[in-house]
């Protein structure tokens, strides 16, 4: 089966939320965002903005119904700023008009008066001032500091890693229309349906249930909508309720970037003591966040950078320090990975580094620690089902590592200002939510008398392939053909208090649930086959193909006769599913417990030449072996981790998030912030699932896929850092992303000065 | 006066008075409820409002070319054959649609129907080839954040199988039509063009050249920078003007219509011999799509420090033909630049055509860019540079660098020491030290200045070590 939506999307008949049709009289709102990154609005006149012919009226706090503040964890935010601004952008009014343009139009008629406040964009800065979102925490195993003088190396270094945009190419939108009974039906591009409908419950003042939200799919999530879509959901539902008409509000890009947060920067701090023979025995680190203005997810992303700290690495002494430091940035937020990867490039520096002191190849050392079967990760989880060591051996193997050196270093050897670099990249990434009551998963199954099938889950369609994995899953497990699936849009009136899509748990949650929903309308079913076929053992009757079966013989009954059968003796033809992960639990303060249901392994080969003379660079090729369980889609899955790893390769080097000293965000539009297009990403590239694995809590035997790929593309860091090392092999490069080509250049010619420039000739160059 | 823009939309002819100036995305998204065509960054970034624009050739045959339609004024489209997704489709899945799904090329389904356009835009194209470059050339302009585009690239071998001869035949639209491949309306379009051509529009009965506030050569980047206030204003758009089109070679020069878009201009067998890298430069700069709206004029007038065109026009020794009222004025590129976006033009005078002197035999010609980015990127720095080596010395230099100072920069003071010296290490040298001199870079979100200054050196070594191999080498650059 192919993507369930790909013959409407290509097309061009997918719906997103403004491709419906309107509502009659449907008004388009647009949000005033706060010039200066901290401050206190001493007064904003809107006079001049309200007489903007077609302007129906301009929101600000005081108009909220119910109470102005909210947020995922803490409820620390206001959708409204109602006197102190924290970053630019924040959303201060709302402009509703009779179209978006008049709506902008009148929203550059208003004017600020704010008093400036200290601006602190640095983490470190923030540290230091003791600004956290929450406290700070240290976890760790074993003792570090006794490890240290057991150790024949340490090594100490410094990652700075930049933020990631998540460039869905559907920017935040929601369309709220207002119902009888001052209810509210909200269609939102939102991960998070039962999040945006807590949250306008609470800054709408009305109780959850009079909130609809609709959710048919994004163009595109990876996190950016789990927790900040809420926000322009409520503000049309705001609008909505007080003017009692539909409202859209749909970012263009320009604002979608400036106002909405991205992957955390962090600035991290990091000690590794090893034996001569390149044995990690401990390791010491410490992440500064930068958490953004508010809390929004920062502790639980947090979270994830502690317990991926140690990557896919036994070691017997960690520390691991974490502070999630408020700075006036946009709270920054879910982006796939979740903290993951900031974790661990850091222990990949670390060994980086390592590897140039001892003077042993970093792979090496990489290889001579993989974790393995039953040792435990600094958390206190055991590691189970462990196939780090197969995808390792696999991607040496299939994809010729040893032929890879030998033709690097030839060609090294051959040119002068190209250079060739490769890197290995092995992951270990912990599937489940880490705050472990989210993971739970609903499901609804209305099989219909003419034997057709909706299924209604918690889970998001992003592109992810939800909704193929759910027919499939419902489809195998009743027996019959997948078209007979449809995959309904996700609805809080038909699945309440759903978790977000995401965490990579999706389709395990919410599959779980619908085979759980199946398997109790097919008891019931096979209850009337029994009385149809006159036998008595229910455990034998099977539907294979849209036929019963008995004891393995084909018998007359279809599947269609036995759902009208059914029907007429009156037993269920509709269910609701619930499942929950066995197992699962966490002590965020102690930093211990069994916070995963299972662990996705594998490992990336990736090769890139650099262009020494201009600092330019190709990626030449990306290998991966990666543990997938057992496929439920071979097409899903492979394009999951593809563009997983395309991701994962850009944060590393051109997508260049930059902010100024003020606060503004610098890369705020798609003309100065790049994504990897097709030239950028390499023709020759491989994904290969490791045969026999299988993985009991995932449905059919399914691993989660979503995020664990991203990390692939941190080989990509260290592969250019060769290349660069093959030119000046002097040079100490640092551990900084994105490596952009303009890091490459500069870092290649740290060491050679340049002409100094003449003083006093700037001028102003842009577009 | 309501100014009326009269076209066909897939199948329909039709006649709207919605503003010239407004975007054919809006206008598509909300006039028409076209809603395959998405917006997804207004900038031509991301490819994923793509629609195709036939116009109607010489030989009577319809050219289509893919474009963003959030940077294509309505106006633009007078007597042409705009083609949305839903243009495209048929009861079946088409051929590219097909493969598409084979796959698994789509995820979010966002970016996918603009992919679709360019994609059959591809096959329409006679100059181009069904493989993995051609899909590469195709996807250029288009951003996909779900599928690493392994997928995307995989339909090239299914579309060469599946469409066999129908990609080589003569009449090309005629044969995807009998394959399949386009809808059976496309063989009707040429008809309904020629009874739909415009009046040729003068300076004198358009609508209002002096009094415009907006001249749209192309407008790829005007839209970038003022799209918002567009719409509302008096725009003209140029290239309803007949004659300012076309590459010609006269008296010793090559002059070029202003309105030449970039994709014509990289395509041309003249241009392309005077350049032999030409195909290599023209791939660094922008898109398909904005490649065939962008023109050279355009380029020029915007008056961007890092203007692509510009800075390999300045080495080219370009001059400028400036029309106001059947005068004309030609004023060397070199000296067109007054400061950051101060050029010596009137505002009432037209850029016509672009010319520069045929370079003697034996010239080389070079163009550098960096960027973030190697496709679809503004540069951090970029270069031009024409060097004729006579008799063992530099017989003609014109080095050219953007991004470095606030105009289009040739460096006179670099190239006069040059000219007359041979080609040494030693002078090599020097001449780095001049142009260090000579470049005035800042911090932008483009670079640090540092950073654009190393890349002036980096990308002189560049240009000499590519224009004279057999002198100088990079490593002699190195103590390493």
């Amino acid at each position: 089966m192919k993507h369930i939506d790909s013959h409407l999307h290509v097309r061009g008949e997918s719906q997103y939320v403004d491709d419906v049709p309107p509502p009659a009289e449907m008004l388009h709102a647009a949000v005033y965002g706060s010039p200066c990154a901290h401050g206190i609005i001493e007064n904003l006149d809107l006079e001049k903005a309200r007489a903007v012919d077609g302007v129906m009226a301009i929101f600000r706090a005081e108009d909220l119904p119910g109470t102005n503040c909210f947020g995922p964890i803490f409820q620390d935010e206001e959708l409204l700023a109602s006197s102190e601004v924290n970053f630019i952008g924040q959303p201060v009014a709302i402009i509703v008009a009779k179209t978006p343009e008049i709506a902008r139009k009148a929203r550059e008629e208003i004017e600020a008066e704010i008093s400036p406040l200290p601006v602190v964009v640095d983490p470190r800065v923030a540290f230091k001032n003791g600004d956290f979102v929450d406290q700070p925490r240290t976890n760790s195993m074993g003792d570090v500091e006794e490890t240290w003088k057991d150790c024949d190396f340490v090594v100490e270094g410094r990652c700075d890693m930049a933020g990631q945009e998540h460039v869905y190419l559907e920017t935040h939108r929601a369309r709220a229309i207002p119902r009888e009974d001052r209810c509210l039906q909200i269609f939102a591009s939102t991960q998070s349906p039962a999040a945006l409908q807590s949250a306008a419950s609470v800054l709408l003042g009305l109780p959850i249930h009079k909130i609809e939200v609709d959710v048919k799919r994004l163009g595109g999530g990876f996190g950016g909508k789990e927790d900040q879509a809420t926000h322009w959901g409520c503000m049309a539902g705001m609008c909505a309720l007080l003017l009692q008409k539909p409202v859209e509000l749909v970012l263009n890009r320009l604002e979608d970037i400036q106002m909405t947060g991205k992957r955390h920067p962090y600035s991290c701090d990091f000690k590794m003591g090893l034996t001569k023979e390149g044995k990690i025995l401990a390791y010491d680190v410490s992440h500064y966040q930068n958490s953004g203005a508010f809390a929004d997810l920062s502790t639980p992303v947090l979270e994830r950078t502690i317990v991926h700290s140690t990557n896919a690495y036994y070691i017997p002494n960690v520390r691991v320090f974490a502070a999630p430091c408020r700075t006036n940035l946009p709270s920054n937020t879910a982006f796939r990975g979740f903290g993951g990867p900031q974790g661990m490039f850091v222990i990949e520096s670390a060994i980086n580094k390592a590897a140039e002191v001892i003077g042993m190849p970093a792979e090496e050392i990489q290889a001579k620690n993989l974790i393995s079967e039953g040792q435990y990760l600094f958390y206190g989880q055991p590691i189970k089902n462990c196939t780090i060591g197969r995808t390792w051996k696999q991607t040496c193997e299939d994809f010729d590592l040893e032929g890879v050196r030998q033709r690097v270093k030839s060609f090294n050897e051959e040119n002068f200002a190209a250079k060739k670099g490769f890197a290995l990249m092995p992951i270990c990434f912990g599937i489940s939510f880490t705050k472990y009551f989210l993971n739970q998963g609903n499901s609804l199954v209305h099989v219909y008398l003419d034997g057709s099938v909706g299924v209604t889950t918690g889970g998001i369609e992003m592109g992810q392939g939800i909704s193929t994995n759910m027919a499939t899953i419902a489809a195998r497990t009743f027996g019959i053909r997948e078209d007979r699936i449809k995959v309904e849009s996700t609805n809080t009136t038909r699945v309440a208090n759903m978790s977000p899509s995401a965490a990579s748990a999706t389709t395990d949650l919410n599959g779980n649930a619908t085979i759980c929903a199946v398997e109790q309308i097919l008891d019931g079913m096979k209850e009337v086959a029994l009385v149809e076929l006159g036998v008595e053992d229910k455990s034998k009757v099977q539907i294979v193909d849209e036929v019963v079966f008995y004891d393995g013989s084909e018998s007359v009954l279809t599947w269609e006769e036995l759902v009208l059968k059914t029907y007429m003796k009156r037993r269920r033809l509709s269910a609701h599913g619930y499942y929950s992960t066995p197992g699962v639990y966490f002590n965020p303060q102690k930093g211990r417990g069994n916070p995963f249901a299972y662990h996705v392994f594998g490992t990336s080969l990736i090769e890139v030449t650099v262009d020494c003379l201009r600092g330019i660079y190709t990626i030449d090729q990306a290998k991966i072996v990666h543990d997938i369980g057992r496929s439920i889609n071979k097409t899903v899955d492979i394009g999951q981790v593809e563009g997983a790893l395309a991701q994962g390769l850009g944060w590393m080097t051109l997508e260049d998030l930059q902010f100024g000293e003020d606060g503004r965000c610098l890369s705020h539009a798609l003309s100065t912030y790049k994504a990897p297009d097709v030239y950028f990403m390499p023709d020759d590239m491989e994904v290969r699932f490791l045969e026999d694995s299988t993985n009991k809590f995932g449905p059919l035997g399914t691993k989660a896929v979503g995020e664990p790929p991203f990390m692939y593309g941190i080989a990509v860091f260290f592969a250019l850092r060769n290349a660069m090392k093959a030119f000046s092999p002097k040079t100490q490069f640092e551990f900084n992303s994105p490596l952009t080509p303009e890091r490459v250049l500069m870092e290649l010619h740290k060491d050679i000065p340049l002409i100094p420039a003449p003083a006093g000739k700037g001028v102003l160059v842009d577009s | 006066m309501v100014y009326k823009t009269k076209f066909i939309l897939n199948e329909q002819l039709v006649e709207t008075d919605c503003a010239p100036g407004m975007l054919a995305l809006d206008y598509l998204r909300r006039q028409e409820w076209k809603t395959g065509t998405k917006e997804g960054c207004k900038e031509g970034d991301c490819g994923a409002c793509t629609v195709l624009v036939g116009s109607l050739q010489e030989d009577e045959s319809v050219r289509y070319e893919p474009v963003t339609s959030c940077l294509l004024p309505l106006g633009e489209l007078e007597g042409k054959h705009l083609v949305t997704i839903e243009g495209l489709n048929m009861t079946e899945l088409s051929p590219v649609q097909k493969a598409i799904v084979e796959e698994g090329g789509t995820q979010c389904g966002f970016c996918t129907p603009g992919i679709v356009v360019s994609m059959n835009g591809l096959l329409m194209d006679k100059s181009k080839t069904v493989d993995l470059e051609g899909i590469k050339y195709a996807l250029s302009g288009h951003l996909c954040r779900c599928t690493g585009y392994r997928s995307l690239k995989s339909t090239a071998t299914l579309l060469s199988e599946r469409l066999g001869e129908h990609l080589t035949a003569d009449d090309r639209l005629s044969s995807l039509v009998a394959a399949g491949a386009l809808p059976n309306y496309f063989v009707e379009i040429p008809g309904m063009l020629r009874e739909i051509a415009p009046e040729p529009i003068t300076s004198e009965n358009g609508n209002g050249l002096k009094k415009a506030d907006f001249l749209i050569a192309g407008g790829t980047d005007l839209y970038v920078q003022a799209g918002e206030k567009i719409p509302d204003a008096k725009v003209q758009v140029l290239n309803l003007l007949p004659g300012m089109k076309g590459i010609n070679r006269v008296n010793g020069h090559y002059q070029i219509g202003a309105l030449t878009t970039f994709e014509e201009f990289g395509n041309s067998p003249e241009m392309q011999e005077v350049i032999p890298d030409l195909g290599h430069f023209i791939h660094l700069i922008a898109s398909w799509q904005v490649r065939n709206r962008a023109t050279l004029s355009g380029n020029i007038i915007n008056a961007s420090p890092i203007g692509d065109m510009t800075a390999l026009l300045l080495a080219l020794e370009s001059e400028l033909i400036l029309q106001e009222a059947g005068k004309e004025r030609i004023v060397a590129l070199k000296d067109f630049y007054k400061g950051y976006k101060q050029m010596d033009r009137k505002k009432s005078e037209i850029l016509t055509a672009i010319r520069f002197p045929a370079p003697a035999p034996g010239t080389k010609i070079n163009f550098e860019k960096v960027s973030k980015r190697t496709c679809l990127d503004i540069a951090s720095v970029n270069s031009g540079m024409l060097l004729l080596v006579e008799d063992g010395v530099v017989g003609k230099i014109q080095f050219t660098l953007g991004g470095v100072a606030p105009i289009p920069l040739l460096l006179c003071e670099t190239g006069g020491f040059l000219s007359g010296q041979p080609i040494t290490l030693e002078n090599a040298r020097r001449a780095i030290e001049i142009t260090q001199e000579e470049i005035a870079p800042i911090d932008d979100v483009r670079g640090k200045a540092d950073y654009k200054r190393l890349l002036a050196k980096q990308l002189f070594i560049a240009h000499l070590t590519k224009l004279c191999p057999e002198k100088l080498k990079v490593r002699e650059f190195y103590d390493l």
